[in-house]
C-alpha cells in the first residue's frame, strides 16, 4: 500500500468537495424564471428557427438515428448527444454538474423513478408552458402519472417502459409437467415440485441487489410505500401489510431453498440464465429483448406471460425500469429543449425507430396498438407475440405508485436490509422494520415531515 | 569561510546563495501549486464544509462539530473503522513478514536468477489495483470462476470467497498480492545499503547467516521496515478501491459502509450528505495519524530500550 494511493484519494475527494464548494456560491438555477403561463406559437416558432446548440445525456446506444430526424425537421437546432454513463453514474455527474452551477445538459434521460429526487431539489423545468399536457392522451395513464407532478406539473417526457411479466422456461416446465403458474400460489407449488425433482433448478431468482423488482412486485400487490402531500412532508409504509405478505412469501421460498437469491446482472447470474439454473425470470418488457442477447444458447425455449396474480383472475401488473427526457430547468433554451424532448418521444418515426432498432418498449398507446410492433414473432420465445402480450399488460399497471424524492439512499438501504435477508435467509420481515426506520431517520435529517 | 574576505565576496556569495535558492523554489513550485490547489485548499475547504448541514429541505445552516458528533456515535462508521483495524492487524504482518523475507532471501546472495525473483515478485505492484481486484474477483467468483469450476470437477466445493466470512481474508490477499513486491523494494534497497563493516563484525564474531540476518540485518533496516508500516496503516484505514469493486460480486456483503473510506464516498454521493462525509473525512484522518503516531512511538521506544 502506497502513500500515492492515498494521495490519489484525497485528491478525488478534494475535487468532489471543490466542486460541491462551487455549488454553494453560485446555485441559483433560475428558479425565479419559471411560470406557467403558456409560451405563445409565435415565439415556440422563432425559437425553432433560431440557430441553437442543445446539449443531450442519454444512454440509448445510437440515439443519433432519432436526433437527426429532429434536426432535419429543425435545422437551425443542433443537438450534441453526450453519453454520461447509465442510471447512477449519469445521475452522480448530473447532481455534481447542477450543483457546480455550470456543464449540466439541456436535456436529460431520467428513469421514471429518479424524478422525485429531481424534483426535490428543483432541477427540472416545468413542461407544461411549451404544450406538454395537450400529450397526456398519446400515453398510457400510468406514465403520465409518472412523470406528473403533485400541482399537474409536466417533469418528463416518457420514453420507454418496463410493465413487468414472466418469462419462463417451456422445456424445464413441460419435462417436470408444469403449468405457468397464475397465481403466487401456484407459483410456490411449482417450486417446490420444480426443485424436487431437480435439485440444480430453481424456479427463480429474486436478486438480492434488485430494488426494483421489488418495488415493481409491491406495486402489483397494491402497496403504497411511498405517499407526499406536500413537497417537505413524505409517508413512508415499507413495513406495511402489503409489505410484510411479499416479505413473508418470498423469504418463506428463500429458506426452503426454492428459490434462487443471487445477485442480477453479474457474471454469476448470467451464466445462470445461460445454463438454465433459473426456470423463470420475473422481469419488465424490456427484458425479453436483453434476455435474447444475453443467453443466446437458449433460443427458442423461453415464453412469456403475466406475471402470477395474488388473487386467481385479477389482472395486476406492476412496472419496473423505463426512462423518460427531462429538460434541465438551467437550460437557455427552454423552448428548444422542451420541443426535442417533445419531438423525441411523441414523433412517429421517432418512437417506432426506438421500438424497432433500441427494442425499447414504447408508453405511446398508437405504437401498443400497432400490428406491426404487436406482432412481432421473435423465434427466441418460439414465435410468441410477445410484444403484444407485454402491451396488454401494461393497461394493467396501477397509476397512483409513487417514488420518494431520495431514491438513492431508499435503494442503498434496501441493499444492507432487505436484499440482505433475503441472500442470508434471514428474517426478512424484521428486515423490512430495519428498512423502514433508516429511511425515516435518513428523512427527518433531510428535514422532511415524517408520518 | 575565511576570516581574511573582503567585502565583495560574501555579498557575491549571498547573491549567489539568493540564485540558488530561488531556483531551489523554482525547482519545487510546479509540486507546491499542485500540493496547494489539490490538497491543502480542498483540505480546508472540507474542513469548512465539515461545520455545516445541507438539507433538501431546509437549505445549509451552520452546524458546528454537530456533524462530528454524530459520526463519534455512527455505529456504521464505528463498525467501520474496527472492519479495517481488524483487517490491518490481519494482512499487514502477513505482507511486511513475507516481504521481509523475500528481501532477505534476495539479499542472501544464495539465489540462482535473483533478478527474475525480484522482478516477478514486483510485478504485481504494477498492476493497476482496479485490475488486480478485478482479477481477483474473477478467480473468486461462485460458478463462474475457475477456481469454483475446477472444485467442482473435482468433486469438492470451494470455499466461499465472496461470503461475509471469508470477504475480508479475500481482500487482504488481493492487497498482499498488490504491495508484498513494492515492500520488498523498500527492505531490500536498506538492505543493500548496511556497510559490509557490520557483516565482517559479525562473520569474525562468529555469526551464520540466520544469525546474522536476525542480529544484524533486521535491526539494522529497522526505518525501512517502520516506513513500510506507516504506509501500511494508511493504506489499510484508506482501504476503497477493493472492496467497491468486489461490492458488484457480492453486494450484500459490502455495505456501503464496509470502509469508511466507502462510507464517505457513499455519503457524498449516495446519500448527498457532503458535510457529514466531509467531517467522516476528517475523523478517519485522525485515527490514522493517531495510529501511525502510535506505532512510530512504539518503535522508537523499543529502540532506546
Amino acid at each position: 500500500m502506497t502513500l500515492r494511493r492515498s494521495a490519489m484519494r484525497w485528491l478525488a475527494f478534494g475535487v468532489a468537495t471543490t466542486l460541491t464548494l462551487a455549488a454553494c456560491g453560485g446555485g441559483d438555477d433560475g428558479g425565479s424564471g419559471q411560470t406557467t403561463a403558456s409560451v405563445s406559437q409565435a415565439d415556440i416558432d422563432k425559437a425553432m428557427q433560431t440557430p441553437t446548440e442543445l446539449t443531450f445525456w442519454t444512454w440509448v446506444p445510437q440515439i443519433e438515428k432519432e436526433v437527426a430526424l429532429f434536426e432535419k425537421k429543425y435545422p437551425a437546432i443542433k443537438v450534441n448527444v453526450v453519453n454520461a454513463g447509465q442510471g447512477e453514474p449519469q445521475y452522480t455527474k448530473l447532481r455534481t454538474a447542477l450543483k457546480a452551477g455550470s456543464g449540466a445538459p439541456d436535456v436529460v434521460q431520467i428513469e421514471f423513478q429518479y424524478i422525485p429526487t429531481f424534483t426535490i431539489t428543483d432541477s427540472l423545468l416545468d413542461l407544461r408552458p411549451y404544450g406538454a399536457e395537450a400529450l397526456k392522451s398519446q400515453f398510457v395513464d400510468w406514465t403520465w402519472q409518472q412523470v406528473t407532478g403533485r400541482n399537474g406539473e409536466v417533469w418528463a417526457i416518457p420514453q420507454d417502459t418496463g410493465p413487468m411479466g414472466m418469462l419462463y422456461r417451456q422445456d424445464i416446465f413441460d419435462k417436470y409437467g408444469i403449468q405457468p403458474p397464475k397465481t403466487w400460489d401456484e407459483f410456490a407449488a411449482a417450486a417446490r415440485k420444480l426443485h424436487a425433482a431437480d435439485p440444480d433448478v430453481y424456479i427463480t431468482n429474486l436478486a438480492s441487489n434488485q430494488n426494483g423488482v421489488w418495488m415493481g412486485l409491491l406495486w402489483q400487490a397494491g402497496a403504497k410505500p411511498f405517499t407526499s402531500s406536500a413537497p417537505d412532508q413524505i409517508s413512508v409504509n415499507v413495513n406495511d401489510a402489503t409489505s410484510k405478505k411479499l416479505a413473508d412469501y418470498w423469504s418463506g421460498l428463500a429458506k426452503e431453498g426454492v428459490v434462487s437469491t443471487d445477485p442480477d446482472f453479474t457474471d454469476q447470474w448470467y451464466q445462470a440464465l445461460n445454463r438454465g439454473k433459473y426456470a423463470t425470470w420475473l422481469t419488465a418488457a424490456w427484458g425479453p429483448v436483453f434476455l435474447s442477447t444475453s443467453a443466446k444458447d437458449t433460443s427458442g425455449k423461453w415464453r412469456a406471460a403475466p406475471l402470477p396474480q395474488w388473487t386467481a383472475g385479477d389482472n395486476k401488473s406492476g412496472n419496473w425500469g423505463g426512462s423518460t427526457s427531462a429538460v434541465i430547468k438551467s437550460t437557455k433554451n427552454p423552448i428548444a429543449a422542451a420541443k426535442f424532448a417533445e419531438f423525441l418521444n411523441t414523433d412517429a418515426e421517432s418512437t417506432r425507430l426506438f421500438a424497432t432498432e433500441q427494442f425499447l418498449f414504447p408508453p405511446t398507446r398508437a405504437l401498443l396498438a400497432d400490428p406491426s410492433f404487436t406482432g412481432q414473432k421473435p423465434a427466441f420465445y418460439g414465435g410468441q407475440t410477445v410484444n403484444e402480450l407485454f402491451a396488454g399488460i401494461s393497461d394493467t399497471v396501477s397509476t397512483g405508485f409513487t417514488w420518494p424524492p431520495f431514491l438513492d439512499q431508499t435503494v442503498s438501504d434496501w441493499d444492507e436490509t432487505v436484499g440482505k435477508s433475503l441472500a442470508d435467509k434471514a428474517d426478512t420481515s424484521a428486515a423490512l422494520d430495519q428498512w423502514q426506520s433508516r429511511i425515516t431517520t435518513y428523512a427527518k435529517n433531510q428535514g422532511f415531515t415524517v408520518g | 569561510m575565511s576570516t581574511v574576505t573582503t567585502n565583495t565576496i560574501p555579498r557575491r556569495a549571498r547573491r549567489a546563495q539568493a540564485r540558488q535558492a530561488a531556483s531551489g523554489y523554482l525547482f519545487v513550485a510546479p509540486f507546491l501549486v499542485v500540493f496547494l490547489a489539490m490538497l491543502v485548499l480542498p483540505l480546508l475547504y472540507a474542513a469548512y464544509l465539515s461545520l455545516f448541514k445541507e438539507q433538501l429541505i431546509g437549505g445549509t445552516t451552520f452546524a458546528g462539530l454537530d456533524n462530528y458528533r454524530r459520526a463519534l456515535t455512527d455505529d456504521q462508521l464505528v463498525e467501520g473503522v474496527v472492519r479495517v483495524g481488524k483487517f490491518f492487524l490481519l494482512q499487514v504482518p502477513l505482507m511486511l513478514g513475507l516481504a521481509l523475507f523475500f528481501a532477505l532471501a534476495l539479499d542472501s546472495g544464495v539465489l540462482r536468477l535473483a533478478r527474475v525473483f525480484r522482478l516477478g515478485i514486483f510485478v504485481p505492484y504494477a498492476v493497476p489495483s482496479v485490475v488486480a481486484t478485478l482479477m481477483w474477483g474473477y478467480l473468486y467468483g461462485p460458478d463462474f470462476g475457475p477456481i469454483a469450476q475446477l472444485a467442482d470437477k473435482l468433486g469438492v466445493t470451494a470455499p466461499k470467497f465472496l461470503s461475509d466470512d471469508l470477504m475480508l481474508g479475500s481482500l487482504a490477499n488481493v492487497v498482499t498480492w498488490e504491495y508484498t513486491g513494492y515492500n520488498m523494494i523498500i527492505l531490500y534497497a536498506a538492505l543493500r545499503a548496511i556497510p559490509s563493516e557490520l557483516y565482517e563484525a559479525a562473520a569474525v564474531d562468529g555469526a551464520g547467516a540466520w544469525r546474522t540476518a536476525w542480529s544484524v540485518k533486521i535491526p539494522a533496516i529497522r526505518p525501512a521496515l517502520m516506513l513500510a508500516l506507516i504506509f501500511s496503516v494508511i493504506g489499510s484505514f484508506q482501504l476503497f478501491n477493493e472492496p467497491n469493486l468486489l461490492q458488484r460480486l457480492a453486494p450484500n456483503v459490502i455495505a456501503n459502509s464496509y470502509t469508511p473510506n466507502l462510507y464517505a464516498y457513499s455519503l457524498a454521493f449516495t446519500s448527498q450528505e457532503v458535510n457529514y462525509a466531509a467531517a467522516v473525512s476528517f475523523l478517519l484522518g485522525l485515527v490514522i495519524v493517531v495510529v501511525s503516531y502510535a506505532f512510530l512511538l512504539i518503535g522508537n521506544r523499543r529502540r532506546a530500550s
